[in-house]
C-alpha cells in the first residue's frame, strides 16, 4: 500500500457535553476511495469538518504526506491540498460559475484572472468529464451541475484530496453514475477520494476500502467493500441487525384523496401541470423524482397551503371547496411537512404548543377565545409517552430536540386525530436507521387501519420498501406510476430523468 | 406656464443637479459597499453629520481643506470600524446598532461642535471650496459649465462611480465582498476571511460617508449646523435599493433624486408661490417612496444581508 495522501490520528472533538469524535484514526493513499460510513450523528461530517479546518478538534493530529499539519481555516485546508463539497452546497446563486471558481483567488495585478480561469476551467472539463458554462449564474444550473461546481472547485485550486459528504442524495440515478465515472478518473490519477455516505450499495460500488463511525468512534473498517453483504456493514454502522419492516399484502379500499387535472402556476418553485391520482384507504403511494421537480407544490396543495388554478381534490369523498389547512384538516388530512424546523413546528416555543398548533382553535384545545393550558400539556404528555419522545418534558423548547424526537412529535399530532388520508414530505431524511424504522412501523399500522398515505421522498430504496404504488414526478407532471412489485431502481430512474414510461 | 419653466431650465439647473447628487453619489456608494458584504450601515445618517463636523472644525482650525476632507474620511472610517465591531464581530443586531450609531455620532457631533465653537448667534463659517473649471472641457456648451467647473469633491464622486465598479467587479477583493454578503459560509470555504472582509468593505463605505459629510460642511454650505445632513443619510440607503446594489444604479438613482430635489428648488424658487414652500420640500421624498414601491418590488438584496456570520454554527 502506498504512503497515505492524508491520516488523521486520534481525533477527538466535543460540542459541549456530546461527543461528537472520539479517538478517531482514518487514512486515505493516493488514488484510493475511502467510503466514511456511519448514520446519522455518527460524527461523520464533524470529523470531515476537522479536516477541512472548520473545527478545531479537541486533541489528535492530521499528517499531510507524513508530516504532520495544523489546519485551523479552510484556507489552511485548501492551502494543504484539501477540496471538500459540502452537502449543502457553497456556492453564491446570483454570480456566475467562473466567479464561484474564483472567489479567494489572487488575481493577476490586481484584477480577477478571468482568462487564466477560464482555461483551468476547460482543462478540467477535458480530463474528467465535468464540463460547465463559465457564465451562466450559478442560480441557472441544476442539482446536479451545482455539485459539479463544487468538485471543478476543489480541483480549480488543486486539491489532492477530495472530501464528498453525502454527494448523492441530491441526484437522480442516472447523474450518479456520471459523478462515480468522475470520481473513478479523478482517482485514476492518483487522487485521493473521502466518499461519505449511509447508501451502502453506492458503497460498496465505489470504494476501495471503509471506514465505519458510529457514535463518534470507529466501529470498524471494511478493506473489500465490493465483497461484503450490505447486511454486514448495515450491522457495523448500526451495532446490531437490521430487518427491514415487513409490508404486508394490502387490500385497498375507495379512493380517499383524489386530485383531478390539478395546475398550478409557476409562482415559486416548478408549476405542477394537470396532475390526477388517486390513494385508496389501506394503501401507501408513493412519490418519487428528483427534487425540484413539483414536489413540493405538489404537497402544498394537498395540504391546503396553496390553491391550484385548476383542478379538483376530494378527499373522502368531499370536494374541497377552499385550499386552505384548516379546510382539508376538518375533512381528514393529517400532514408532516418537509422541513420539520421551519414547517414543522415553531423551535422556540416549547413543545407542547407545537404539537397542538394544527388544531389550536378547536374545542380540544381552546374555549371561548382562550386557551386550555392543562389539555395541551396533557395532551403532549400523553403523546410523548405513546411515541417514546426522549425529552425533559412538554414545555422543553421544540427547538431542542433531535431530529428523530421532533418527527415523532409531528408524527403523534398528526395521527392523534386518526386522518383519513396522511400526507409525509422527507419522512425519514435526517433520521437514524433506528428511528426511520419506527417511523415506517407507524405508516404500516396506520396503512392497516385503512389510512390512505402519500409519501413523497426522495430516497428510492425506502419508497420500495414501503409503498404499495410509486408516481414518479417530472417537470410537475406524473411521469408514470409503477406498482411497487414491478418497480426497481433502473425503472423509476428512468422516469425521473423524463424518459417516457412505454408499458 | 412657459415662464416658469424658463425659469426653472436655466444655465445652473443641470450644475445644480450634479451638485446635490454629490454628496448623495458618495453617500449611496459607500452604504453600497457595506451592504454588498452583508451588512446594512443604518449609522449613515449620524456618520455623515459628524464627518460633516470633524472635517468642518480641522479646516476652521488649521485652515487646510483637504486636511478636512482627510479628517472626515478617517472620521468616517473610525464610526465604519465601530459599526462592523458590533455588527460583524460581536454578530448584534445591525439594525439596533445602526441606529445606534446614528444617535451615538449625532449626539457626539453636537457635544463636540459645543464644546469647540460655543453658543454663538451666527455659526462660524469657513471659506470653503471653490469651483475649479477644467480647462477645455469647461468651455463645452451646457455641459462644460455644469459638469466640468465644479468642485474638486464632485469630480472625486463623478470618478468614484466607475471607480467602485472596477474594485466590485473586477477585482479579487470585490469578489469577496459579494461573495460573502451573498454565501458567507462559501466565502469562507474558499479561504475567504469573511469577517475581514467584511469589516474592509463597512470601513471603505464608512469613508465615503466621510465624504458626503465633507461635501455638506465644507462645499455646499461652508458651515457646520445641525441640519446639514438632514436625511440625506436615510435616502442614501433607499437609493442603494433603488439602485439594486450596483455602483453605476446607484450613483444613477443619486442623479435621479438630485434632478427632483433640484426641481423643488427652482419651484419654491418660481412663480408658483401662492403653494406653501413645504410641499416642494415635500416631492423628492414622495418621489423616493413612489420610486421605491414600483423598483423594490423586483430588486433582490444580497442574500446574506443582516445575516451574522459565525464559524461554528450549523
Amino acid at each position: 500500500m502506498p504512503a497515505p495522501l492524508i491520516e488523521m490520528r486520534g481525533i477527538t472533538k466535543s460540542f459541549g457535553a456530546v461527543k461528537a469524535n472520539e479517538a478517531v484514526d482514518l487514512s486515505v493513499a493516493p488514488g484510493e476511495i475511502l467510503g466514511l460510513l456511519g448514520e446519522n450523528g455518527a460524527g461523520k461530517t464533524t470529523l470531515m469538518n476537522v479536516l477541512f479546518g472548520a473545527y478545531a478538534p479537541d486533541a489528535g493530529e492530521i499528517l499531510i504526506q507524513g508530516r504532520s499539519v495544523r489546519i485551523a481555516s479552510s484556507a489552511d485546508a485548501l492551502a494543504a491540498g484539501i477540496g471538500m463539497v459540502h452537502q449543502h452546497f457553497h456556492l453564491a446563486p446570483r454570480l456566475t460559475v467562473l466567479e464561484n471558481l474564483l472567489i479567494g483567488m489572487s488575481g493577476k495585478s490586481g484584477r480577477i484572472d478571468r482568462a487564466g480561469g477560464l482555461a483551468r476551467l476547460a482543462e478540467i472539463g477535458r480530463q474528467h468529464g465535468l464540463t460547465l458554462d463559465p457564465n451562466l449564474p450559478v442560480s441557472a444550473l441544476s442539482v446536479g451541475e451545482q455539485q459539479r461546481l463544487e468538485i471543478v472547485k476543489a480541483l480549480f485550486r488543486g486539491a489532492k484530496l477530495l472530501i464528498l459528504d453525502e454527494p448523492t442524495a441530491v441526484l437522480a440515478p442516472s447523474e450518479v453514475d456520471g459523478l462515480f465515472s468522475a470520481l473513478r478518473s479523478m482517482a485514476a490519477q492518483g487522487l485521493g477520494i473521502i466518499f461519505i455516505s449511509h447508501k451502502l450499495n453506492e458503497v460498496r460500488a465505489l470504494t476501495h476500502r471503509c471506514t465505519v463511525l458510529r457514535h463518534g468512534r470507529v466501529a470498524g473498517r471494511v478493506d473489500d467493500p465490493a465483497n461484503t453483504t450490505s447486511a454486514a456493514m448495515a450491522q457495523l454502522m448500526c451495532g446490531h441487525e437490521i430487518v427491514p419492516p415487513a409490508r404486508g399484502p394490502s387490500t385497498p379500499g375507495g379512493a380517499v384523496l383524489i386530485l383531478d387535472g390539478i395546475s398550478t402556476s409557476k409562482h415559486s418553485g416548478t408549476a405542477l401541470r394537470d396532475i390526477s391520482l388517486a390513494v385508496h384507504a389501506g394503501e401507501i403511494l408513493g412519490i418519487a423524482g428528483v427534487s425540484g421537480n413539483g414536489q413540493r407544490a405538489l404537497a402544498e396543495v394537498i395540504s391546503g397551503v396553496r390553491t391550484p388554478d385548476a383542478g379538483r381534490m376530494t378527499i373522502a369523498g368531499q370536494t374541497v371547496s377552499r385550499f386552505s389547512p384548516r379546510e382539508v384538516q376538518a375533512l381528514g388530512l393529517g400532514r408532516i411537512p418537509e422541513d420539520r424546523m421551519t414547517t414543522g413546528l415553531v423551535t422556540n416555543l416549547p413543545l407542547a404548543d407545537s404539537m397542538v398548533l394544527p388544531r389550536i382553535g378547536t374545542s380540544t384545545f381552546s374555549a371561548r377565545g382562550l386557551l386550555k393550558p392543562d389539555a395541551i400539556r396533557a395532551f403532549a404528555e400523553e403523546q410523548i409517552k405513546a411515541y417514546d419522545i426522549r425529552c425533559p418534558g412538554p414545555m422543553t423548547r421544540a427547538g431542542a430536540l433531535s431530529g428523530g424526537n421532533l418527527q415523532k412529535a409531528l408524527l403523534a399530532r398528526e395521527l392523534a386525530f386518526d386522518p383519513k388520508v396522511l400526507i409525509v414530505s422527507q419522512p425519514t431524511r435526517g433520521l437514524d436507521i433506528g428511528a426511520a424504522r419506527f417511523i415506517h412501523e407507524k405508516f404500516l399500522d396506520m396503512r392497516a387501519k385503512g389510512c390512505g398515505i402519500i409519501v413523497i421522498g426522495e430516497d428510492l430504496e425506502e419508497l420500495l420498501v414501503l409503498c404499495d404504488r410509486i408516481a414518479v414526478m417530472y417537470e410537475g407532471r406524473i411521469a408514470g406510476t409503477l406498482d411497487s412489485a414491478d418497480a426497481t431502481i433502473a425503472r423509476l430512474g428512468l422516469l425521473m430523468t423524463g424518459a417516457e414510461a412505454h408499458g | 406656464m412657459s415662464a416658469v419653466f424658463e425659469q426653472i431650465f436655466q444655465v445652473g439647473f443641470l450644475a445644480a443637479i450634479i451638485r446635490i447628487a454629490t454628496p448623495l453619489a458618495f453617500a449611496t456608494l459607500g452604504e453600497m459597499f457595506s451592504e454588498r458584504a452583508g451588512v446594512l450601515n443604518l449609522g449613515i445618517e449620524g456618520i455623515m453629520l459628524l464627518c460633516a463636523m470633524t472635517g468642518f472644525t480641522a479646516t476652521s482650525l488649521s485652515g487646510s481643506l483637504w486636511l478636512g476632507v482627510l479628517v472626515a474620511v478617517l472620521t468616517g472610517m473610525l464610526m465604519g470600524a465601530l459599526h462592523a465591531l458590533f455588527t460583524v464581530a460581536l454578530g448584534l443586531s445591525q439594525h439596533v446598532c445602526g441606529i445606534g450609531v446614528t444617535l451615538f455620532s449625532s449626539g457626539l457631533a453636537y457635544f463636540l461642535y459645543r464644546r469647540i465653537f460655543g453658543q454663538q448667534s451666527v455659526p462660524p463659517s469657513i471659506k470653503g471650496f471653490q469651483t475649479l473649471p477644467i480647462p477645455v472641457f469647461s468651455d463645452i456648451p451646457v455641459l462644460g459649465p455644469a459638469v466640468f467647473n465644479q468642485f474638486a469633491l464632485v469630480y472625486m464622486a463623478i470618478l468614484a462611480i466607475p471607480l467602485a465598479a472596477f474594485i466590485l467587479y473586477r477585482t479579487p477583493w470585490g469578489l469577496s465582498v459579494r461573495m460573502v454578503g451573498e454565501n458567507p459560509r462559501a466565502a469562507d470555504s474558499a479561504g475567504v476571511i469573511v469577517i475581514a472582509t467584511r469589516f474592509q468593505a463597512v470601513i471603505l463605505g464608512g469613508a465615503l460617508m466621510g465624504l458626503a459629510g465633507a461635501f455638506l460642511s465644507m462645499a455646499q454650505f461652508n458651515a457646520f449646523t445641525f441640519g446639514v445632513v438632514s436625511g440625506r443619510g436615510w435616502v442614501a440607503i433607499a437609493l442603494v435599493v433603488f439602485g439594486r446594489w450596483d455602483p453605476w444604479r446607484s450613483a444613477g438613482a443619486a442623479l435621479l433624486f438630485a434632478f427632483v430635489d433640484a426641481l423643488q428648488l427652482r419651484m419654491q424658487a418660481s412663480g408658483l408661490g401662492h403653494i406653501p414652500y413645504e410641499a416642494f420640500l415635500m416631492l423628492p421624498f414622495i418621489f423616493t417612496i413612489v420610486a421605491m414601491a414600483f423598483m423594490s418590488r423586483n430588486a433582490v438584496a444580497p442574500s446574506a444581508l443582516l445575516k451574522p456570520f459565525r464559524r461554528e454554527e450549523r
